[in-house]
């Protein structure tokens, strides 16, 4: 008995740092973070809070990126689209609220006389809110299901989500009667008969978007420490052994992809009232790409990566391009290539110390060294 | 009869520029699987490499009207652009070969680098090559039939361009190596090919064919540092209907997009023809994934 | 190839790593110019560009803020960096000769990134981070009706110096540039004048081409008339030779070219190389100024008509003073155009009105900014009463050889503005429905 309890102990043990590693990394710092947002209006400026719930919009639609890149391997390029769709059904309800039974103004300057009939059910607050999230989430399994059958995946896939985004963008930019045009919806001044700019109105769609994070957060954890989430990352790893051991990696795939689509197009609704617009530029290939950069600097893989990813890339943006507008685009480009090269596991990677990729003008003598006189002791 | 017959031309013309500028992205892809996002900005060098060209010439010789200094241009393009893929696939994209994904995004990050670098030192607004006399001129075959010279020129640059591909692929002993790395890179590396020098080789060379497009494209369309983005998505249409990597493939693809782009923009409108081909590409792929034509020997 | 050694720091420590970061993330946000009077490094480093003739240490009161917002990246960037440039140049000369009220501006300049979302951002930013007195900026029409909820919820001042499609009167902009009423339908009068019938209307696809042509069709069946031919193309699209087919075969008098930046260098390359001249088929454009003609090439669109309310080569005293004072800063190769002097003038009105007023508060300001006049470089310029446009001449004219432009017509006289087209009969009906 006794000798059973020490080797338990010596176990448990050894496991120790794994444990409190895993705990950190799943609990801790997301607790922490969650802290510090749910106290950060106490703080700053109701700009600047504004500024935030904007960029938690954009960890959501992280999050969902991650879900399917970091945890399963498709690397979508047109999430971007999802996200732009969520926040045209809102903009629809905003812009059909503000203009009061009359006909939107961009409509009549396309020449439309009466609302279009898949306009009329968006005045519903009970239509337009669950449309955020089902619009996107049945174009994606629509989309998915062809693409994931046909065994497309890895760099076909996402040039041909980029392609989506090409697409849908210019369809949105050529439909000016029915979603705005380039100008996108914009010019909404009301929520559910509030005003929409007061601050203390601003202030609950901060919260509201910090709830939504939470949970979009809690149902991907969820998912991944479930047995769907192992196979997704073993269809990641190895899709036919996954295939051959009964599983049909198609309907896993697609079923995976449309809920993270879903999850963006709750975070385009949030996006919409805090910004004031949304338009076709937020479904283009560049920022649709530029959703990878922020997963990738925060850490695929790793959930938390994605939302600390998001805030702090367009933290740095917003800063930037402030003060200096040219840097900013350098700064991005070699984001990208310092992201993929050096720390290919991202601020979390680094954080938890899984390791930095060598810079190959660097032997690895000298990178120890320079290791060791930064941190004495870390290398052995 | 006449509007077909300029219609035909139109799409071969269109082919033939969709075709130049996706050349060099084929290459790269069917060599080394690499998906080269920042492929436009090395068209963009391209252009600007004639930009710089004529304005020298301009400073020298008081004359940029003269035809040669375009003539000039167009190697020297291919020289400059290459040297760039050179240095971009030494410095970059070979830690990446196992990470096709990470190439997309860091290439990414090379494409918007180099638009700020030429934001910087030529200027945000667009600048303007001047054509040579002879090629502003335009074919009279009847009244209603006017060829520019212009898009004939292009034709034929392609068609040179073609040329000399398939000669230093099949005609020489560097292309045989290549055909060899591509057809399969362990065994050839074990032969003694040097799977190293090929690839970034190989790699230049089509960054330079995409310089040498930079350089035609500035016969016809604006000059500006955010020139590639308005190419390098049609580009990647092509290469993936083609069956990335698959030169031949990649022929067949730009003529049946050039020339469906043309016919159903004439029966419809530019905004609606760009939606339908894109959609009929995409819906082939769920046809036959692997595009046109399947790469083979592996 | 990875390295390690972080794996073996201490658990704590890198716990410790991961709440810090947690909580430099949100004070990073706030040290991007929150507060401002304790924070002058994030406000010094933008207004250090405009080299103002102040005391830098100045107290807060001495000085009046503005904002500059223009696209200084992306697409946009080509043509805005140039107003944005004009505008920096009209508040040096104010400064230098004295400032408004006896104090000095201190520009805040923000980048739009060709962007609209980012517009709404970074206006909300100038308003309620920077406090500035007045904006100037804008180009786009989306960029503009991004803005226009900001600056009406937050009661700002917006000075937006390009011409539009007309329509809209924010009661928190100035319109500078020229509105439908002294531009296109001036235009069209005088191609029906010339005895032009048949109209082929070609643009890019947004929205400032799809309503000017509604606008042109309806003056069109007005006089009887019907377009030949209405084609609309992506934006960025380079490929016009079936454009140019369906042109030919439709046969017009004239095209109207509503297309926007680089299009408007792939369509006149490829027009001249089709053959076609301006004797064979001339085009006149409401978005190809001599900034843009520096990129087509001018040899390209020699001899096609432009409408704009200024050019460069307009003969007034003021702006030879202005050209001079412009290629003198920027250098000998740069132009002026249309917006580039909207842009200028603009900061001139806006300090007549706060001179008047006496006071840089909004509502003072638009009070007195009623019926101010300013001899602008390209003719005397008066804010309507109502609508917070302003009158300008229409001046049609020729692309020379050079890039420069001969006015070949002109209004004579200011035309007063209506941006919902009230006096012209038919165009009844569209006040009514845009508002």
């Amino acid at each position: 008995m006794t000798t059973m309890s020490s080797i338990m102990t010596v176990v448990r043990n050894a496991s120790a740092p794994v444990r409190m590693h895993d705990r950190i990394g799943s609990w801790i710092a997301p607790a922490i973070m969650l802290a510090v947002l749910l106290a950060a209006p106490a703080v700053l400026s109701d700009f600047r809070i504004a500024l935030l719930g904007k960029f938690l919009t954009f960890a959501m639609l992280a999050v969902s990126l991650n879900l399917i890149w970091g945890y399963a391997g498709m690397l979508s390029l047109g999430h971007g689209v999802f996200f732009g769709l969520g926040g045209y059904a809102m903009a629809m309800f905003l812009k059909l609220e503000s203009a009061g039974g009359k006909l939107p103004d961009f409509m009549f300057w396309s020449g439309l006389t009466e609302l279009p009939f898949f306009w009329a059910p968006f005045k519903y607050a009970w239509f337009a809110i669950p449309m955020t999230f089902v619009v996107p989430a049945v174009l994606a399994g629509a989309l998915g299901y062809l693409v994931f059958r046909s065994r497309i995946t890895g760099v076909y896939f996402a040039l041909i989500t980029q392609a989506l985004a090409l697409i849908v963008s210019i369809l949105f930019i050529g439909q000016q009667a029915y979603t705005g045009g380039t100008n996108g919806i914009t010019n909404y001044t009301t929520i559910f008969g509030y005003p929409l700019n007061a601050p203390s109105m601003q202030l609950i769609l901060y919260y509201a978007s910090v709830a939504a994070l939470v949970a979009a957060y809690l149902l991907c954890w969820w998912l991944i420490s479930s047995r769907l989430g192992r196979l997704l990352v073993a269809m990641r790893d190895d899709e036919n052994r996954v295939r051959f051991s009964g599983y049909d990696p198609a309907v896993l795939k697609t079923l995976v992809f449309s809920l993270s689509a879903g999850i963006a197009g709750v975070a385009g609704a949030l996006f919409t009232p805090q910004v004031g617009i949304i338009s076709p530029t937020m479904m283009g290939i560049v920022p649709s790409i530029e959703i990878a950069i922020w997963v990738a600097v925060g850490g695929r893989g790793v959930l938390l990566g994605a939302v600390i990813g998001a805030v702090v890339v367009n933290g740095a943006k917003s800063g930037l391009s402030e003060s200096f507008p040219a840097v900013w685009q350098y700064f991005l480009g070699l984001l990208f290539i310092g992201a993929v090269l050096l720390f290919p596991s991202g601020i979390m990677g680094l954080l938890r110390g899984e390791g930095w990729q060598r810079p190959w003008w660097l032997s690895r003598e000298q990178v120890r060294g320079a290791i060791s006189r930064l941190i004495p002791g870390a290398t052995r | 009869m006449e509007v077909w017959a300029l219609q035909l031309f139109n799409g071969l013309s269109l082919s033939s520029i969709l075709l130049l500028i996706a050349l060099g992205l084929a290459l790269s892809f069917g060599l080394m699987n690499v998906i080269n996002l920042a492929h436009g900005e090395f068209i963009m060098i391209g252009a600007y490499t004639t930009y710089a060209l004529q304005q020298a010439a301009l400073n020298f010789t008081g004359d940029a009207q003269s035809g040669i200094t375009f003539l000039i241009a167009i190697p020297v393009s291919f020289v400059v652009a290459g040297a760039a893929g050179y240095v971009v696939e030494n410095a970059l994209i070979r830690f990446l070969y196992r990470r096709p994904l990470d190439t997309l995004l860091a290439t990414w990050g090379v494409g918007l680098f180099l638009q700020q670098l030429a934001r910087t030192i030529f200027g945000a607004p667009n600048v303007q090559v001047v054509a040579p006399p002879w090629l502003g001129t335009a074919l009279t075959v009847t009244a209603d039939l006017v060829l520019p010279v212009k898009r004939v020129f292009i034709l034929g640059l392609v068609t040179a361009c073609i040329g000399g591909l398939y000669f230093y692929m099949y005609r020489s002993s560097e292309g045989r190596r290549m055909r060899g790395v591509m057809q399969n890179r362990e065994m050839a590396s074990s032969l003694g090919v040097s799977t190293r020098r090929v690839d970034s080789f190989t790699f230049a060379l089509g960054s330079g064919l995409a310089g040498v497009a930079g350089c035609a494209l500035t016969l016809i369309g604006p000059i500006g540092p955010s020139l590639g983005t308005f190419y390098v998505v049609d580009a990647f249409i092509v290469v993936i209907l083609g069956g990335l990597g698959q030169v031949p493939g990649t022929i067949l693809a730009a003529l049946i997009i050039g020339m469906l782009n043309t016919m159903l923009e004439f029966g419809t409108t530019a905004v609606v023809g760009k939606v339908l081909v894109f959609a009929m590409v995409i819906l082939f792929l769920q046809w036959r994934p692997a595009g046109l034509m399947r790469a083979k020997g592996r | 190839m990875s390295v390690t050694g972080l794996t073996k720091l201490p658990v704590l420590m890198r716990f410790a790593l991961i709440g810090v970061a947690a909580v430099l993330m949100p004070l990073m946000l706030a040290a991007c110019g929150s507060e401002p009077p304790p924070a002058p490094a994030a406000t010094a480093a933008p207004a250090a560009a405009s080299e103002p003739a102040s005391a830098p240490a100045a107290p807060e009161s001495d000085t009046i803020k503005v904002g500059i917002l223009h696209s200084l990246s992306g697409t946009m960037s080509i043509s805005e960096t140039a107003v944005h440039d004009a505008e920096l140049l009209a508040i040096e000369e104010i400064n230098a000769s004295g400032g408004v009220m006896g104090k000095q501006l201190e520009v805040v300049i923000e980048d739009g990134a060709s962007d609209w979302p980012t517009f709404a951002e970074k206006a909300r930013k100038l308003l309620q981070e920077d406090e500035v007195s007045v904006v100037f900026g804008g180009w786009t029409s989306a960029s503009r009706k991004a803005m226009l909820p900001v600056f009406e919820a937050n009661n700002g001042l917006l000075f937006y110096p390009v011409q539009y499609e007309g329509l809209e009167t924010s009661p928190n902009i100035f319109y500078t540039g020229a509105t439908t009423n002294q531009q296109i339908v001036p235009a069209i009068e005088y191609l029906l004048e010339e005895g032009k019938t048949k109209f082929y209307l070609l643009g890019s696809d947004y929205v400032f081409p799809r309503t000017s042509n509604l606008i042109i069709n309806k003056q069109l069946t007005a006089a009887g008339l019907e377009a030949v031919g209405e084609e609309y193309t992506p934006l960025g699209h380079t490929e016009y030779s079936t454009v140019i087919t369906k042109i030919k075969a439709a046969d017009p008098d004239v095209v109207f070219n509503t297309l926007n930046g680089d299009s408007n260098v792939a369509f006149f390359k490829q027009l001249k190389d089709a053959g076609i001249t301006a004797e064979d088929l001339p085009t006149i454009s409401v978005s190809v100024a001599e900034e843009e003609i520096t990129g087509i090439g001018a040899e390209n669109i020699a001899g096609h008509l432009v409408a704009w309310n200024y050019f460069q080569t307009t003969d007034t005293p003021e702006n030879v003073k202005f050209v001079s004072a412009f290629k003198s800063k920027y250098g000998e190769d740069r132009v002026t155009d249309d917006p580039i002097e909207a842009g200028y003038f603009g900061v001139y009105l806006w300090k007549a009105a706060v001179e008047k007023a006496g006071s840089t508060e909004v509502a003072a300001v638009k009070e007195a900014a009623k019926g101010i006049q300013f001899a602008a470089p390209g003719g005397m310029v008066t804010i309507h009463n109502e609508n917070q446009h302003v009158s300008k001449t229409v001046r049609i004219g020729t692309v020379r050889d050079d890039g420069q432009i001969d006015e070949i017509w002109n209004s004579g006289s200011p035309v007063v503005p209506d941006p919902y087209l009230d006096s012209y009969e038919w165009a009844a009906g569209l006040r009514e429905l845009a508002q």
